[in-house]
């Protein structure tokens, strides 16, 4: 037999073992820089963009009111503001800033911010009624949740 | 000796190891939404006393910035109607940095103060745009007091004493004077 016949000792198969490392790494990529959805958002939610938007410090302080369009057409075709999985009446807000600041510890209870997320179909009559009520709820720092404005260059 | 010979693979399949990351990470994408507290922050006015008379302010006209949007998402800037929302980013700046030189806009950035008053059938949308631009004047004011860009000044972060320091100046130089008024009811829902 010549020599260019023998056959070849070498195994075919591509090593996978490190295919579970990385998929893992992508895992804990995403653990860390999400968070498990809390609330089912029963509104619609489309945001509008803004371009100079700031972070929020602190996350713990925050409670979050979604102001839109029922999903579901038994609700409704008016905007509603949704806050906690459940839809909230304006005259139940007051009530609602309470229970979340009994949330907070004493020394962070005047920190609360209220953000609101608003879909952009929404006309500022609700957002305003809103507004005011968290006004007389003493719940004086709000904001407007936005994404950011990509620009197109030019 | 006899041993040493059959020690070729010894292995673990790995395959299915890499089929259960998969399923988690796909789970945890589904499952998740990425961080996004970010938007336009601003403060309220305390409320009303109602046994107290509203208190009665006088401000000399020069020195506010009037923003009316109507129930159409038409603007009215000072008095005239303008169509872009963006190009009230540089009309705001040029009215807080004034300082006195034109007559007709405000005396000193504390004096300054930036009204919006909209309508209730006024889109939230283009409520949202007038507000970040009028902000995004005054984060530009702030960076051109200390030499950078608006956007510069917004990557400033409190946290480090040296930068804290300085966005307190710019906040002293340019404190925001921005009110949003009520609404009135003309346009309806």
């Amino acid at each position: 037999m010549s020599k260019f016949k023998k056959k070849s000792q070498s195994s075919q198969d591509i090593p996978t073992a490190a295919l579970p490392d990385i998929i893992f790494m992508l895992l804990f990529f995403f653990m860390v820089t999400t968070v498990i959805r809390e609330d089912e958002i029963l509104v619609e939610q489309s945001l509008p963009a803004a371009e100079d938007i700031t972070k929020l410090e602190r996350k713990s302080l925050v409670s979050y009111l979604y102001v839109g369009q029922p999903k579901e057409a038994k609700f409704g075709t008016e905007p509603l503001v949704q806050a906690n999985d459940a839809f909230i009446r304006m005259d139940e807000l007051i009530l609602w800033v309470t229970q979340e600041r009994d949330k907070l510890d004493e020394v962070d209870k005047n920190q609360m911010t209220v953000s609101l997320k608003v879909d952009k179909e929404t006309k500022m009559g609700i957002v305003s009624d809103v507004q005011q009520e968290l006004r007389e709820a003493n719940a004086l720092k709000i904001m407007y949740n936005t994404p950011q404005l990509v620009k197109d260059d030019i | 000796m006899a041993r040493s010979k059959n020690r070729g693979n010894q292995e673990v399949n790995a395959g299915s190891m890499a089929d259960i990351a998969f399923l988690l990470l796909i789970f945890f994408l589904v499952t998740t939404q990425i961080n996004s507290d970010k938007g336009l922050q601003i403060k309220l006015p305390p409320p009303l006393d109602p046994t107290q008379p509203p208190p009665d302010i006088k401000m000399k006209d020069r020195n506010i910035f009037k923003i009316l949007i109507n129930s159409n998402d038409q603007l009215l800037v000072e008095d005239e109607p303008l169509n872009d929302p963006y190009a009230l980013r540089d009309m705001v700046h040029e009215f807080i940095t004034n300082n006195g030189v034109d007559p007709k806009q405000s005396d000193s950035p504390q004096d300054a103060v930036v009204s919006i008053k909209a309508d209730r059938g006024t889109s939230y949308e283009l409520f949202v745009q007038v507000l970040d631009n009028a902000q995004g004047a005054y984060y530009k004011a702030r960076g051109g007091v200390l030499g950078i860009s608006g956007e510069e000044y917004l990557g400033l972060d409190a946290k480090k004493p040296d930068e804290e320091k300085m966005i307190d100046r710019a906040k002293d130089a340019y404190p925001m004077r921005i009110s949003i008024a009520e609404p009135n009811k003309l346009g309806g829902q």
